[in-house]
């Protein structure tokens, strides 16, 4: 058959792009806003949720936050889809800067990581102050343990922490090591669920809410500790960026507002993060 | 399928009223399905004015020959000739076929028969007037506004007939519009023929009803194995039958 | 585990109290999924109805190609539009990463192909049965396809239907070019596979139960009309 093909083509382009339009339309209203790609340890623990509505108060500007893995996050910045990083994955966001992605990289604020597992703890690590040690009996014992294995400055740690333990996980190809390939919440979910053990952050940890019978057996060893960077992106590079909005965002995250908002924040009582950016007190 | 590329052409065939659809000629008719030789080399002059039954036990080819003769298919030998149309998709624009199961849309009964006056360049007014005179005309009016879907067999059949009498054919083609139908129906679908012939309307039906035959023909197309065995007036073939025809009936035992 | 319950009475207090954040969720929920059915609908009856009546060469790979992509998983979609909406990519200047029209997008593509693949079945059917007529008739091809999209029409709302159901539930396409921000792209699938991250299992199954609610108040409102259509012998 010979339909009027063609027309009836070019009737549903026609349709369609009127309807993109209309809808985009919607979306873009507002234009004072910045992407910031983060982590998920950070949104989860619901620090962004206390802190920006403060800065959106103060300068009108709205940050969008995209939680994704520290790895894809440096991705995606490369690529142009963000104005500012906030990640934690020191060496990586050093390159990142020595490449000429980012502008400047500044210290924001540390906390640590911590390994959790069943409180009955089959393994026997608890209280132990060297989280070598604790993963090279995690090792040992082939016990499970869950590990993001998604590329995310957590996974980037864990990763330091097995070498200093000099164990090979992925090459002693046992049942017991486990990658999640997921955020940290649902690294957790899975851990708990498989009575395995697990790295992770100080602050996604308090916020968690499915714990189970679940706590903190290894803390305090520095080399569990945790710092966040945040980054301008380079406009040189994306021209489009929003680089005096980000560069706005960056200076009050860093400034002493940012900094006490963020050693503000606590979960019952505890504090998430402690602000250690060098201009910030 | 090659009626496919007919249904849906971009432009309407063009008719010419002035140039008439008989005699019907057709001459050396093949129809082939697979290898299957199911019209076999029929020759045939039809006039306008009597009413034509085309008759013959099952699989003898009737329905295929209607279609053919409609231009539904495409004959794989042989010539259909509609008077002096060139072509048979040209003369199927003045025709209409009523089908052995009605074939209705999914709307009301005066949307089925709106949709064939759209066929048409009527201005609303003389739509609607159409529309009454052909509701009054097969008895539908008060079932217009009812689903066409939901109605009775015979209703449904009815609907058909309104909706290809609408067109104002010249030719009326049908294909065993009764089968199944109740006796009221059946009475009220012959009356409409018998009506429509009246007013000149070329009627060429298909039946296995050898009582229904014997009520509405003029002249009688006896077919067999997709060959005409005999073709002859009425009083002839109901009287006088030829010795092949009589002797197909007797032993595929239809009722005569 | 406790986690039911819970679940149940969190999302009747949700329910109850029109939670602002819940409403604006679930609000960009159906705007977005609705969007994408719409304009997909557009295009996949458009694909379904030329593929369901023209006969031509290559028409049964397209076929099968068009059902195989019924089951394109969203991440890929995702990915794919992610790759094209980003600023490195061909459709950077277009500015639409994380927004909704991003999502609307990943979306689409998600639910043309079940439409277009659904839709020709429908149509070819039908098609099938009016064709002889239609050619009797000698129905212009205009009208012939607006005919049989018409009287498809309850048929094709449960394609569509289908579509939607793949749209609003799927999470995988949405919170990559989404990117899950709050307020701006959050929608109900990217905000229970938050709550869940976050270990908040009752508040996401709460979430869950919601999302069950509207797609069974949509689905009811289809039957609905479709009883009414079959009552009629049009559907």
């Amino acid at each position: 058959m010979r339909i009027p093909t063609s027309r009836l083509w070019c009737a549903c382009a026609a349709l369609s792009l009127m309807l993109g339009l209309l809808l985009s339309g919607i979306s873009q209203a507002e234009e004072r806003f910045i992407i910031l790609q983060s982590t998920t340890s950070t949104r989860n623990s619901g620090l962004f949720d206390a802190i920006l509505p403060r800065f959106r108060a103060k300068t009108g500007i709205e940050v969008r936050v995209v939680a994704v893995g520290t790895g894809q996050a440096l991705k995606n910045a490369r690529n142009g889809d963000g104005d500012v990083l906030l990640v934690h994955a020191k060496p990586e966001e050093e390159a990142f800067v020595t490449a000429g992605w980012g502008v400047k990289r500044f210290d924001v604020m540390y906390n640590d990581f911590v390994i959790v597992g069943p409180a009955n703890d089959p393994v026997g690590i608890a209280g132990l102050r060297q989280a070598g040690t604790a993963l090279r009996k995690i090792f040992q014992t082939q016990a499970a343990f869950v590990s993001r294995g998604d590329e995310s400055g957590t996974h980037k740690k864990e990763r330091a922490l097995w070498e200093i333990a000099a164990v090979d996980p992925l090459e002693t190809g046992g049942r017991w090591y486990r990658e999640a390939g997921a955020g940290m919440g649902a690294t957790l979910n899975t851990a708990v669920g498989m009575r395995a053990y697990t790295l992770t952050d100080r602050g996604t940890w308090l916020s968690f809410r499915n714990k189970a019978d679940y706590t903190i057996l290894v803390e305090g060893d520095p080399q569990l500790f945790n710092q966040y960077g945040v980054i301008l992106v380079n406009p040189a590079k994306h021209p489009h960026m929003k680089a005096g909005l980000g560069q706005q965002f960056i200076d009050w995250l860093v400034g002493p507002e940012g900094q006490s908002l963020i050693a503000g924040y606590t979960i019952a009582g505890q504090p998430l993060f402690f602000p250690n950016a060098p201009g910030g007190e | 399928m090659p009626s496919d590329v007919e249904t849906l052409q971009p432009e309407r065939i063009s008719t010419d009223p002035a140039q008439s659809l008989f005699p019907l000629k057709v001459r050396q008719l093949v129809y082939n399905v697979g290898k299957q030789r199911l019209i076999d080399g029929i020759d045939l002059t039809i006039e306008k004015d009597r009413r034509t039954i085309i008759m013959g036990p099952n699989g003898a080819g009737k329905s295929l020959l209607l279609r053919l003769l409609h231009g539904l298919l495409t004959p794989t030998e042989g010539e259909i000739c509609w008077g002096e149309t060139p072509r048979v998709d040209q003369a199927r624009q003045r025709q209409a076929l009523v089908f052995q199961r009605p074939v209705l849309l999914r709307r009301s009964v005066g949307a089925n028969l709106c949709f064939a006056l759209k066929l048409r360049r009527y201005t609303r007014a003389e739509r609607e007037e159409r529309l009454r005179h052909i509701l009054e005309l097969a008895s539908l009016s008060h079932l217009a506004d009812r689903p066409a879907r939901v109605l009775s067999q015979g209703e449904q059949q009815r609907v058909a007939v309104a909706r290809a009498l609408v067109l104002e054919p010249e030719v009326l083609l049908l294909d065993e519009p009764t089968v199944s139908l109740d006796p009221v129906s059946v009475e009220a679908i012959e009356e409409l023929i018998l009506a429509v012939h009246r007013r000149g309307t070329k009627i060429i039906l298909v039946t296995h009803d050898m009582a229904q035959a014997r009520r509405l023909a003029d002249e009688v197309v006896f077919l067999e194995q997709g060959r005409v065995v005999e073709h002859s007036l009425s009083r002839q073939f109901f009287q006088q039958p030829s010795a092949a025809t009589a002797h197909i009936y007797g032993s595929s035992r239809v009722v005569l | 585990m406790q986690d039911f319950g819970q679940a149940f009475s969190l999302a009747f207090q949700l329910i109850v109290s029109a939670d602002p954040m819940l409403s604006e969720i679930i609000f960009l929920s159906l705007r977005v999924s609705l969007s994408a059915v719409i304009i997909a609908s557009v295009i996949g009856l458009g694909i379904g109805a030329t593929v369901g009546i023209v006969r031509f060469p290559g028409r049964s790979a397209i076929i099968v190609f068009l059902n195989a992509l019924m089951g394109l998983p969203p991440v890929v979609v995702g990915l794919l539009v992610y790759m094209s909406l980003s600023h490195a990519g061909p459709f950077g200047w277009l500015h639409l990463l994380y927004t909704p029209t991003a999502m609307i997008v990943a979306q689409t593509v998600l639910v043309t192909p079940i439409i277009a693949s659904l839709s020709r079945q429908v149509i070819e059917d039908l098609y099938i049965e009016y064709r002889e007529q239609f050619l009797s008739l000698g129905v212009p091809p205009k009208m012939a396809v607006a005919a049989l999209l018409w009287d498809a029409r309850y048929s094709l709302l449960t394609v569509a239907l289908a579509g939607f159901g793949r749209a609003i539930a799927e999470v995988g396409a949405v919170i990559i070019v989404g990117g899950n921000i709050k307020h701006v792209t959050r929608v109900m699938t990217t905000a229970i596979a938050l709550e869940t991250s976050k270990g908040d299992l009752a508040l996401a199954l709460a979430l869950g139960l919601i999302l069950i609610l509207i797609a069974l108040s949509v689905n009811a409102t289809v039957s609905l009309l479709r009883l009414n259509a079959s009552n009629s012998a049009y559907a």
